[in-house]
This record gives C-alpha cells, sequence and structure tokens, in this order.
C-alpha cells in the first residue's frame, strides 16, 4: 500500500479547512464521521480513500473523540498548529451550539410524543450511513484473507459479542500488524 | 473547589483515557456525574445522552450538556475543552512523528494491520446504531435503504434522515 500522499500536492486554505470541517460538524447526524470522510474522500478530495483509512486508524488508537482528533490531524497536515486550530473549531461550531439549543427545547418540549418517534426514524437511517460508511471503507482493503479475518474479528467482537473496545482493540492489533509484518516480504 | 475546576479536571484525565473514543469511556462519565459528584442523575444523563445523538457532530457533545448543566455557559465551554484539549495536542504530536516515518517498513505494517481493525469497527458502530433503534421491521428497512442508497448512488444523506424522521413522526417506526 504505497498510496501517494496528496497532501504534498494539495493545497487546502484555513478558510476553506474551517468550512469544510464546518460542513462536516453541521452534518453529522448520527456520528460526525460518514460526514468527515464524504467531506474529505469524495467531495473536496483533500484526502484519497487510503490516507483517510490510515488518518482515522492513527486517530483510533490515540484517546479522545476520534474525529476530533482526525480534525487536528488533516488541518495540521494542511496547516501546521493553525490548520489544527482552525479545523478543530470548524467541526465543533455548530454542533456546540445547536446541542446546547436542543437541550434548552427538551427541557420544554421534550415531552412531546414525536421527539421519540422521530428520533427513533432517523437513528435508524444513521445506522445505514455508517454501516455504508464502512463498507466504502471496505473496499479499499487488500482482498487477502487475513484482511477480511481481522475485520470480521473486529467485527463480531465489538459488535455482536459486546466486548469492551480497549482489551479488543489491545490484542487485535498487534497480532494483525504482525500478520502484516510477516507477510510484508 | 469551584465546579469548574471539578468538571476540568475530571474530563481532562477522562480525554487522555478515552482510547477508541469517547463512547469507551462512557460509564466513566456516568459514574463521575452521577455516582460521585452527583451533578445529574440516571435519567438526566441518559436524556444528555439521547440530545447529544440527536444533535450533529460527535457524540462527546454529551459532555458539554453536563458541563452546561452545572455551570451554564461556562460550564459547557470548559467541559468541552477539557475533553477535547488534551488529546487533541497528543495526537497533533503523534501525527507529526507519524508522518516522518512515512514510507519505514514498520509503519506501512502497521497501518496495513490497523485498517482492517478499523473498518471492522466501523461496521460494529453501524451494526449498534441501528439496533439502538428498536422499531422491528420497518425500523431494519430503514438502515438497509439508506445503507444501499449511500452505497450505490450519490444522494446527500440528509434526505435519508429527513424521510426516515418523517416515518418515524408517522408513527411506521
Amino acid at each position: 500500500m504505497t498510496s501517494a500522499p496528496v497532501g504534498d500536492t494539495t493545497r487546502v486554505t484555513l478558510g476553506e479547512l474551517y468550512r469544510g470541517f464546518f460542513t462536516a460538524g453541521a452534518r453529522g447526524f448520527g456520528g460526525a464521521m460518514p460526514w468527515a470522510r464524504r467531506m474529505l474522500v469524495e467531495e473536496r478530495r483533500w484526502l484519497t480513500a487510503q490516507e483517510f483509512i490510515d488518518v482515522f486508524g492513527l486517530c483510533n488508537f490515540l484517546p479522545g473523540p476520534n474525529i476530533v482528533n482526525v480534525s487536528v490531524v488533516v488541518g495540521a497536515r494542511f496547516g501546521g498548529v493553525r490548520g489544527a486550530v482552525v479545523a478543530f473549531l470548524g467541526l465543533l461550531t455548530l454542533p456546540f451550539a445547536v446541542v446546547l439549543t436542543l437541550a434548552v427545547l427538551y427541557s420544554r418540549f421534550g415531552h412531546w410524543p414525536g421527539i421519540d418517534a422521530l428520533l427513533r426514524g432517523v437513528g435508524a437511517a444513521a445506522g445505514g450511513l455508517v454501516l455504508a460508511t464502512g463498507l466504502k471503507m471496505a473496499e479499499g482493503l487488500p482482498r487477502t484473507a487475513l484482511a477480511v479475518g481481522f475485520l470480521l474479528v473486529a467485527f463480531a467482537a465489538i459488535g455482536l459479542l459486546r466486548w469492551p473496545l480497549v482489551p479488543v482493540l489491545f490484542t487485535l492489533a498487534p497480532l494483525s500488524v504482525l500478520a502484516a509484518w510477516l507477510r510484508r516480504a | 473547589m469551584s465546579p469548574l475546576v471539578t468538571i476540568a479536571l475530571r474530563f481532562v484525565v477522562l480525554s487522555l483515557v478515552a482510547v477508541g473514543g469517547v463512547t469507551s469511556v462512557l460509564p466513566e462519565v456516568h459514574r463521575v456525574a452521577v455516582d460521585v459528584h452527583h451533578w445529574v442523575t440516571d435519567a438526566e444523563f441518559t436524556q444528555m445522552f439521547v440530545i447529544a445523538r440527536a444533535a450533529p457532530g460527535p457524540n462527546m457533545l454529551l459532555v458539554t450538556l453536563i458541563g452546561w448543566h452545572v455551570a451554564g455557559l461556562p460550564g459547557a465551554l470548559v467541559a468541552t475543552a477539557a475533553m477535547c484539549v488534551p488529546s487533541c495536542t497528543l495526537s497533533y504530536f503523534a501525527a507529526h512523528a507519524w508522518q516522518r516515518f512515512r514510507g519505514a517498513p514498520w509503519r506501512r505494517a502497521v497501518e496495513a494491520g490497523l485498517a482492517p481493525i478499523t473498518v471492522g469497527l466501523v461496521l460494529a458502530t453501524g451494526w449498534l446504531v441501528a439496533r439502538g433503534a428498536p422499531g422491528g421491521w420497518v425500523a431494519y428497512s430503514i438502515t438497509a435503504v439508506t445503507t444501499a442508497l449511500v452505497l450505490f448512488t450519490r444522494i446527500n444523506p440528509f434526505w435519508l434522515f429527513l424521510a426516515a424522521g418523517a416515518l418515524g413522526l408517522l408513527g411506521l417506526v
């Protein structure tokens, strides 16, 4: 996997970084990750599909909110410290305001039964969006038995068996990396 | 101690141990906010979780709501910053170090090893979110149709959410 890093040739201004992550945050119902991928890979093409997996994979291992870390890493790549700060603020400005507004509204109108029904519908669609994003990411993986195997085990351990994330991650990742290292020749 | 300081200290620590995202420390957030400091009740915690999920953006916004509940706007700002700034700083430097080793064989092995696990986790998240919306076959159909349309068309998922929300309002989900 030697994807040429677009980061070396793509130029992104601070204003574009802010607007890009603002859109990802503003549309990020059901979690900002699918929308961030859509913005970064499909719409603005700041990252290749492979680069997004690499950045997101790295951020999965770092503590803290993953997608916030992605904004910092991508922002830093195109604009250093200022880029990181701008992308971070872009991602969070609107959701911050919206969630506080919702909290105020909910304390007044939360007992209206429509709210629950609405959220159930949106929740089902949000699940579909995340699944589709995962499948799109899977397209970029090498078609080897090892890759497919580790994907399925990770899915089953977290999604089906509901095992805690940290031990699963710290068991599977070293094994998978070791396997990739041994296969590299 | 001022509640703002307590909020800051608690969430700074959580920020640095939240490997795999805020979801993995939610039980700990619950323990701190409900059991230890009595900032919110059990029921309020659940409400805040739902509101944070309903808002766009990362689901760490639950922490913002807890800060808001305890100390208004300053509380919301402090809680959000405390949850983000430590891990963001760490990410910034980690990404720099990572970039330096581009092309190193061991880095390629790490990337090749992490990629399938990352994708497996994303799929598991989608599965759990879909299952978290209990609604029988209509809900499963919404999930399946959304998956297919996002995968095979370039439709903006926002419209699918709107339609799904409408189906919910009509009492079909």
